[in-house]
């Protein structure tokens, strides 16, 4: 029972970081409908920001937190402007694989930059854990830090989409492009916007993943962000508290199926999951059933 | 008719492109032996690759400047992968590689000794330990033998089998644990080989394995549920076949869990104390059996860590280790040079690889031959390409390898 | 004006076959005439198995307008059953080039059966949600075969799954789980390549120009008005899936008994995307352009090695410019002027 329990954590925990991951692959999918496979590495980036700042600069995990946040933003604006602006008018596919592009870029520039020799990620929460049943189960102050800051996450994003002017405009532009540009609403800035809150939340979730699985390289952020794509569809893509179930739900089938099943079956066993529930609900748990218009 | 244009210009762009990469065959005159290798440079597995090639670089640059006989190194890469590796393996031989340091890793060095067998060039690989790699051993799982023994390849490294073999033993005779745990990498050559050997004489030796669990490339970051399963078999000692940075994390999930077994390593887990950013607190009496230690008192060992960490700025592994001496064994398997040096004093450079691969085979092979270096003393080799040297029993202590016996 | 367009299209395909034939004879003379590196030669096989993975991809992105992201897993198939057939046929059939189109067959066959299984849920889904399960298909078929464990002595073929003991008496391991195929007796040639190619090519072209093609292709431009015309969706749909899957595994068996040793991480998410590339870049439907791209970017990665650490960051700028310079309307409209009839294409 103890361990089925510990095996729940762990999971939630995975998955609230494959939730934040997610909200932003939702997000930019939703207004750009584009899959932006770098998301993946901003991750990287971001956590490898976080890493120098701490262990480099001696410099406070808030401060090395705020400064990877800033760095990632900056770096999405940038990549949406140099490498996806240039294609609005193109073919998702040609985008599609632009992204990839960039992924390759960034992977092999951080390699180039940071070497690929891995690094270990310093213990933000100094290993601090709260132990019950006589130890025998242990909730790090780290797990409780990225389930609470997932569910934060997930509230302003929600509170932003619906109130803001901001917010409005986006659910506008994922709605119709062209009538949204009819209206007045800056369509441009608005993905650039999009572009920057999605690298923002990638630097988050790219530090809290670092804290969790401390092992960083410049493929760290690869395999996260193809499963939390995953959790993206899981859950309906474009859908924020679609993004957080998927996520969740993903962590912890993730760690089950590896305590319960076999580990060298895991990952096998959530894309399994994922197509049933595709089959089941073609969108996606939460998502928006689209009619098709003859 | 543009469109016929159109394709015949494309064609005829792609077939030149290919021409100018087949061209440029001028042979020029050699000035030095040319030992050329591959390894992952870039992708996930560039850490080895690079060690590899820096501690080449080291070597050759260290014999050069005696004057005797010259050295030339180049290192193609091969991203860990097999296909590439015989590209790279190619293009080191358009280049007029003489003598290979084979692949890094195992895989790829599979691919590549197949190729250099088949071309006659002497291929030593620092790091490559599968058996497959050496051709020639008998499989335990079927009694046969899979694959050829490819008789101009040799290994630098342990063994896969020798290694498993060599940890069990040193439990079941030094009592260090009664219930074990093993954690291993199944999609890894290294990993598993290490792993089955290890089952094999543990059975033998009656050691009770309660508990294994397995991980691969796709899942090597989170080990929570395999930590899990050795705290609730009640193992005291885990068994750690792996690389250095899967066991880091294998221990901060232990020590977050509250769970604090012996931990015992391989030759891969040489490098932990040296990762970036790592507690070493968390390696504290983590047993390890390993050829190379980088904080040895050995003066040989001290001038190459210091060299190496001047000109690129970590500690070497025991990749660069093996490395090393895979240059210099080659260098006294020529007698320093002399094998190769013409009448008139100079040395003749131009030996087709073929022949040089001929001498080298019997030099390595002959008795008597025997070389001593960072990672062993007096090391032999059989005609079997396998190195004879054992590892040594060491143990972390306040942060640096203390020796066991 | 229909009919010019048909014959335009006739003349292309001409063309094309025209083309392979040329660049096979060129180089397989250089070959001959020991003109080529052994880079080069080393890469022959490796690119006619990518250049039929990209025409098979191309059959399902191009021309029946679906996203895969799991191609490489049809390879994977193709490579592992064609491997076991070569291996267990080593002693009843010595020729290898016989040998070879046997694995291809059974290679493609199991590819095909893959396809089947693999198409029948996906292809009820659509666009984005399409793309995601065809990548976590290629994802299963990865984690099957790491766990497959295949050998042979002397009562025949023995299989297990994740378990790695075979209860064999003897006899030889072939699949040994992640560590795939070892030592494997190398009967892919540049000849098997091309003739595998010209195939691809007729099977691919005469579907297109076919009945069933022409259904294939109004269900990409317009499903309900393709239906409504009474058009079986599903039939038509799967008809092409499960050809581009068995030309893949027959790349597959190319490839594998091409290399030393091949495993099945090599076919992973990475290689979907790979090829996924080339006929993106090669242009949809468009399967001379699919040769060209597959050929010149499997060997431009080898061409780029003197720049040694940074070649794969240059490679990814190329890429990314590329992709720019032929999607940008600015760039596009430049390129116009330089070909008219590329103008006049993109409105037809």
């Amino acid at each position: 029972m103890i361990t089925f329990l510990n095996h729940l954590i762990n999971g939630i925990s995975l998955g609230s970081i494959y939730a934040i991951i997610a909200l932003g692959y939702t997000m930019v999918y939703g207004i750009a409908k584009m899959l932006n496979f770098a998301h993946g590495d901003v991750i990287m980036v971001g956590a490898y920001v976080c890493f120098f700042a701490v262990s480099s600069f001696g410099l406070h995990p808030v401060l090395g937190l705020v400064l990877a946040i800033l760095i990632c933003t900056l770096l999405g604006i940038v990549i949406e402007k140099l490498a996806y602006k240039p294609l609005r008018q193109a073919t998702s596919l040609a985008v599609l694989i632009t992204a990839i592009g960039v992924s390759y870029f960034l992977q092999n520039a951080a390699q180039l930059l940071w070497t690929s020799n891995p690094k270990m990620f310093p213990d933000l929460f100094g290993g601090a854990a709260i132990r019950l049943f006589d130890g025998r189960l242990t909730i790090t102050v780290g797990t409780l830090v990225t389930i609470a800051a997932c569910i934060i996450i997930m509230v302003v994003l929600t509170l932003f989409t619906g109130k803001t002017r901001m917010g409005k405009a986006m659910r506008a532009c994922s709605e119709d492009k062209g009538a949204a540009q009819l209206m007045g609403i800056n369509v441009n800035r608005t993905i650039s916007v999009t572009f920057a809150i999605g690298s923002a939340l990638a630097a988050i979730a790219g530090v809290l993943l670092c804290s969790a699985y401390p092992s960083l390289v410049p493929t760290t952020g690869s395999m996260p962000g193809i499963k939390a794509f995953t959790a993206a569809v899981f859950g309906g893509i474009g859908s924020i508290p679609g993004a957080l179930i998927g996520g969740v739900l993903l962590g912890i089938i993730e760690i089950f199926a590896g305590a319960y099943i076999s580990t060298q079956l895991s990952n096998a066993i959530v894309f399994l999951v994922l197509i049933v529930v595709l089959l089941v609900r073609p969108t996606g748990l939460l998502g928006k059933q689209i009619r098709e218009k003859v | 008719m543009k469109k016929f244009v159109k394709i015949i210009c494309m064609l005829t762009v792609l077939a030149l492109a290919l021409c100018c990469f087949a061209g440029c065959g001028a042979k020029k005159e050699n000035t030095a032996i040319k030992i050329g290798g591959t390894g992952p440079l870039t992708g996930g597995a560039a850490i080895y690759g690079t060690a590899v090639y820096n501690a080449a670089k080291i070597a050759v640059e260290e014999i050069n400047a005696l004057g005797g006989i010259q050295f030339e190194v180049k290192y193609e890469d091969d991203t860990h992968d097999p296909e590439k590796a015989v590209n790279a393996y190619n293009s080191l031989k358009d280049w007029g590689m003489q003598v290979s340091l084979g692949s890094v890793t195992s895989k790829p060095a599979e691919a590549t000794s197949t190729e250099a067998n088949a071309d006659n060039i002497f291929y030593l690989t620092p790091s490559g330990s599968s058996t497959n790699i050496l051709g020639g051993v008998v499989n335990p799982l079927t009694g046969e033998v899979d694959i050829e023994r490819k008789d101009n390849v040799f290994q630098m490294c342990f063994m896969d089998p020798n290694q498993g073999e060599a940890s069990a033993t040193y439990i079941s005779e030094q009592k260090l644990g009664t219930k074990i745990a093993v954690i291993y990498k199944n999609d890894d050559v290294y990993s598993t080989g290490i792993y089955n050997s290890f089952k094999a004489k543990a059975d033998a030796l009656g050691l009770s394995i309660v508990s294994t669990t397995t991980f691969t490339e796709d899942t090597k970051t989170d080990f929570s549920v395999q930590v899990a399963a050795a705290k609730e078999a009640g193992a005291d000692l885990v068994f750690l076949p792996m690389y250095y940075e899967s066991a880091a994390l294998i221990l901060k999930e232990a020590k977050d869990t509250g769970y604090a077994p012996k931990f015992f390593g391989v030759d891969g887990m040489d490098g932990i104390l040296t990762l970036d950013g790592f507690d070493t607190s968390l390696a504290e009496g983590v047993m390890l059996l390993t050829p190379f230690n980088a904080d040895s008192e050995d003066e040989a060992t001290k001038a190459f860590v210091a060299k190496y960490q001047e000109q690129f700025g970590d500690i070497p592994n025991q990749f660069a280790a093996d490395t090393y001496d895979c240059v210099y064994a080659i260098y006294k398997a020529l007698e320093n040079g002399d094998a190769l040096k013409n009448e008139d004093g100079t040395y003749n450079y131009n030996i087709s690889a073929s022949d040089l691969c001929d001498m080298l085979v019997e030099a390595f092979t002959a008795e008597g031959f025997t070389y001593s270096g960072l990672t062993g003393e007096n090391m032999t080799w059989t005609v079997e390409g396998a190195v004879s040297k054992s590892p040594k029993g060491m143990v972390i202590q306040n942060g640096a390898y203390v020796g066991m016996d | 004006m229909k009919k010019m367009f048909s014959n335009k299209k006739t003349l292309t395909n001409y063309i094309t076959y025209a083309g392979v034939i040329l660049l096979f004879v060129i180089l397989q003379s250089m070959s001959a005439a020991g003109g080529l590196s052994s880079a080069l030669k080393g890469q022959l096989v490796p690119v006619c198995a990518y250049v039929v993975m990209a025409l098979s991809l191309n059959l399902t992105v191009g021309v029946l307008g679906e996203l895969s992201l799991g191609h490489a897993g049809f390879m994977s198939v193709g490579a592992f059953a064609g491997a076991v057939a070569a291996a267990a046929l080593k002693d009843v059939i010595p020729a290898g080039g016989l040998r070879l189109l046997v694995a291809m067959i059974v290679g493609a066959l199991f590819a095909a059966i893959a396809g089947v299984i693999v198409g029948v849920p996906v292809l009820r889904l659509r666009g984005d949600y399409l793309a995601i399960v065809t990548l976590a298909f290629g994802e299963i078929i990865k984690s099957i075969v790491t766990n497959l464990y295949v050998g042979m002595d002397a009562n025949g073929l023995h299989a297990s799954f994740l378990n790695p003991t075979l209860h064999m008496e003897g006899g030889k391991i072939i699949i040994n789980g992640p560590m795939g195929v070892s030592g494997i007796a190398k009967i892919s040639s540049f000849l098997a390549g091309f003739l595998l190619i010209m195939v691809t090519l007729v099977i691919i072209f005469n579907l297109v120009n076919s009945r069933s093609g022409r259904a294939i292709m109004a269900l990409r431009d317009n499903r309900i008005a393709a239906e409504s015309v009474g058009i079986n969706v599903t039939k038509y749909k799967l008809m092409a899936f499960v050809i581009s899957a068995a030309l893949a595994g027959a790349a597959g068996t190319l490839f594998a008994m091409g290399q030393n040793t091949v495993s099945a991480s090599k076919f992973d998410f990475n290689t979907s995307i790979l090829v996924l590339v080339f006929v993106v870049l090669g242009g949809l439907g468009r399967m001379w352009g699919s040769i060209i791209a597959a050929a010149a970017l499997t060997v431009l990665p080898e061409l780029l090695r003197e720049f040694s650490e940074y070649r794969m960051l240059i490679y990814a700028i190329v890429l990314i410019l590329v992709m720019l310079a032929t999607n940008n309307p600015t760039f596009k409209n430049f390129f116009s002027k330089i070909f008219k009839r590329k103008g006049v294409k993109n409105h037809e």
